[in-house]
């Protein structure tokens, strides 16, 4: 018994061991990275991708997948490089609508059961194309505020690991601590009983894509903030790097089956592993090659940690 | 009267062409524990949904506290006190066993909600269940399947503010071992005398027998009789059960059994331990028998996979889904397509190894005509097609094959009287030609077609019954067996 109890939380913490088996080699290698500098540095484009792995977390605890989120980024993205600078309250407004629509599709698939892949799917499409709308070429220009936040320097610690613990925290706290939060990741454990006890299943699903809209916003944003310039295709990869993340933080596709801690981890474990691929040397060709086997070593781990509870 | 607390008047639930209920009149006392008995399908699960109001009932009325209560929904159902442990568990698996208690209580919520949760948990786990050691941070999902039942049992009794008047207990022993059970009807009847009435649905009759004021006897939607504690012995709610059976049994001519020879013995083991034998002869009708999910598709399923390997049992076998949705039909392919696929697989020849169309045309339009589908094309899809004539596709699809074991699982659930004799008169003809059948069905009257039943119970088999002992009270009997061999 407590064999498997300790297996079990072996398996909670399996992100912290994938991130700490990351970051000592690094350190190994390169000990300036611990300095505050390098660690700015090495983590800066951490938080949209942290952000984007929370809105990708949001929909996968209802059983769902949001393949738009990449180019839901970038189109952000573009609206904060030519409408915020602008009209900046015709650019809040399209932000605002963005969220609404996110909640609306949530709405949607829910009352017609239609499978969320397919939806988002076409989603992608109709992101990419209004970017490429407002932002046919390269450029704009991100609002001065919102560079003066993503420069801003915080004392003793860098600013991105600042970041990523707030947000890891907020996210924490509301989904996973809070009632309401709880109530939510019921939705996706057992739907049928919330219905069973009268729960509105729709509403459930609307607030969670709200709230990924909402996380894809900030994402888009902090991005824009990082970069000072958009792009249609900017922040494409996110979509499976988001995916990639909230699978390595310990969530699973179905059941409801989440951790805001894990993802914030994997998210950064990812962040990490190109820097590490970098620093080792490997050549840009096999990076990515590279990253996909770290992620089949940690998930192989994970499934090896379940067999054993599960004896 | 005063302790009414519940009244249902003339209550019926239809779901599409099916009824499910029909006039139910019964009124729920405050403080007494009902027992509620009957056969698969009955109504007693969707009775008790209505109650717990995840149905509307399409017609009566419903009478809470001697006022009529017209919008019955979940949350009223909650609001008045009624509170509901389902059969299939309601737990949600990824939350722990505290965090479960928001789901059914909308009241815990901001600071503190999780300590009154598991406080308020742990206090009933206690008092239903003495020393089960569980601390309420668990995640249910590390549960074994006793303690989680334990906790939704719990669950149902947990009072924040509304009070709980009413609770239903749909098969709540199924997964506790013989200690917790004793617990939990201990506490069931010290909950009745202290004013909260219990409905308890079960198949083990020895408990309602010990804990129920009232047995309600339930058989094809309605309630057939209400005995009171004196006469609620185990034989007289069998005898109950049973009386309302129509006497018509379609066995037709009584069937040819002589020539049959032992040509070919099959015998199989299944069951967990491998320790139930199967026999069945060539021409043989073998029918499955008890109430529904106590191992007789398993039993069907282990029989496949030994015809089906290489080694002594091995037969050309094929198999007809009752779960049309999910085992049975290719909902994007044609009637045709659907009908010739097992023979495909045997019974066809391959023409310089490609389909032989023809071949394939002839056997479909052959099955056509003998299984009575008329007006639909062939090339149509499936789903254009009635249930039953799916049904009838499906089993044209076995026998169309060369196979000489036929297994069917529950094939005419929900299928219209006309269909299921014509699906009789295929099996007693292909039998004739020497074909086995075996045969689990829920309807009992289907087993007077079987040359031999097996009732099942808990996943072995109590008794044998030959065609000449096959009786609604024999079987009725052997069904709710409670010490299975």
């Amino acid at each position: 018994m407590t064999f498997a109890i300790s297996q079990t939380r072996l398996r909670a913490l399996l992100p912290a061991i994938s991130l700490v088996a990351v970051l000592v080699p690094i350190l190994v290698m390169q000990p300036a990275v611990m300095s505050y500098f390098g660690s700015n540095l090495l983590l800066n484009l951490a938080v949209p991708i942290v952000l984007a792995t929370l809105a990708q977390l949001a929909i996968i605890t209802v059983n769902d997948l949001d393949l738009s989120i990449g180019p839901f980024v970038s189109l952000v993205a573009c609206i904060g490089a030519t409408l915020l600078v602008r009209q900046p309250w015709l650019g809040v407004l399209a932000l605002v609508g963005c969220v609404l629509a996110y909640a609306a599709v949530g709405a949607l698939i829910e009352l017609r059961q239609i499978p969320s892949i397919v939806v988002t799917l076409g989603l992608s499409f109709v992101w990419s194309g209004l970017s490429i709308v407002l932002l046919p070429s390269p450029g704009g220009t991100s609002p001065a505020w919102l560079g003066a936040a993503m420069s801003y320097q915080t004392p003793i610690v860098a600013a991105p690991i600042v970041w990523s613990v707030l947000i890891a925290i907020v996210g924490h706290l509301l989904l996973m601590r809070s009632s309401a939060g709880v109530r939510i990741r019921g939705a996706g454990g057992n739907p049928r009983a919330m219905r069973r006890f009268g729960w509105s299943l729709v509403r459930c699903k609307a607030t969670l894509y709200g709230v990924a809209g909402v996380f894809g916003v900030l994402s888009g944003l902090s991005l824009l903030g990082l970069t000072t310039s958009a792009d249609a295709n900017l922040a494409l990869r996110y979509t499976l790097l988001s995916i990639a993340a909230v699978i390595l933080g310990g969530g699973e596709f179905i059941g409801g089956r989440v951790s805001v801690t894990g993802a914030v981890l994997g998210s950064i474990t990812l962040t990490l592993a190109a820097s590490f691929l970098a620093f080792l040397n490997i050549s840009a060709d096999w990076q990515v090659g590279m990253q996909g086997a770290i992620l089949i070593v940690v998930l192989s781990l994970r499934v090896l940690l379940q067999r054993g509870e599960r004896r | 009267m005063s302790d009414a607390l519940i009244r249902f008047e003339g209550i019926g639930k239809t779901f599409g062409r099916v009824r499910a209920l029909a006039d139910i009149d019964f009124t729920f006392m405050r403080g007494e524990c009902v027992g509620i008995a009957g056969h698969n399908g009955a109504g007693k699960s969707t009775l008790m949904a209505v109650l717990a109001g995840v149905y509307a009932p399409t017609q009566g009325r419903i009478e809470v506290d001697g006022q009529a209560a017209p919008h019955y929904d979940a949350n009223a159902a909650r609001d008045k006190g009624v509170r509901c442990v389902f059969q299939e568990l309601s737990l949600c698996a990824n939350l722990t066993v505290a965090e479960n208690m928001c789901i059914v209580h909308p009241q815990l919520r901001g600071r503190g909600w999780r300590r009154r949760a598991t406080a308020l948990m742990r206090e009933k786990l206690e008092e239903i269940f003495p020393g089960n050691g569980l601390k309420g941070n668990e995640l249910v999902s590390d549960l074994t399947l006793t303690q989680q039942q334990m906790v939704e049992i719990a669950r149902g009794f947990t009072v924040t503010d509304a009070p709980v008047r009413l609770v239903i207990l749909d098969e709540p022993t199924s997964s506790l071992d013989a200690h917790t059970a004793e617990q939990l009807l201990a506490f069931v009847r010290t909950a009745a005398q202290n004013g909260i009435t219990c409905l308890l649905i079960t198949h083990m009759l020895g408990e309602i027998e010990r804990v129920a004021d009232r047995v309600m006897v339930m058989r094809d939607g309605s309630i057939v009789s209400v005995l009171p504690r004196e006469a609620s012995s185990r034989a007289s709610i069998i005898q109950a059960m049973g009386q309302h059976l129509e006497a018509e049994k379609t066995s037709g001519a009584p069937r040819v059994t002589a020539d049959r020879g032992n040509e070919r013995h099959f015998r199989w083991n299944v069951g967990a331990r491998k320790n139930t034998a199967i026999d069945a002869s060539r021409g043989e009708i073998v029918g499955f028998a008890g109430l529904a999910g106590q191992g007789q598709t398993e039993a069907l399923l282990s029989i496949y996979e030994a015809a089906t390997r290489r080694g002594a049992g091995r037969a050309k076998v094929a198999f007809v889904a009752g779960d049309r949705g999910r085992d049975g039909v290719f909902p994007v392919w044609s009637i045709a397509e659907n009908l010739d696929l097992r023979w495909l697989l045997g019974g066809a020849k391959a023409r310089r190894g490609l389909v032989d169309f023809a071949a394939a045309r002839a056997v479909v339009q052959a099955w056509r005509a003998r299984i009575g589908i008329r007006g639909a094309s062939m090339n149509a899809g499936i789903l254009s097609l009635s249930g039953g004539n799916q049904q009838k596709v499906l089993f044209a699809r076995a026998l169309a094959s060369d196979a000489d074991l036929i297994l069917m699982d529950d094939p005419t659930r929900g299928v219209d009287v006309g269909t299921k004799r014509d699906i009789y008169r295929l099996v007693h003809d292909e039998a004739a030609k020497g074909r086995t059948f075996i045969w689990y069905t829920t309807e009992n009257e289907e087993l007077s077609h079987c040359d031999r039943t097996y009732v099942f119970r808990s996943a072995a088999v109590t008794r044998v019954l030959q065609a000449d002992e096959c009786t609604e009270e024999a079987l009725l009997a052997a069904s709710f067996e409670e010490h299975a061999a």
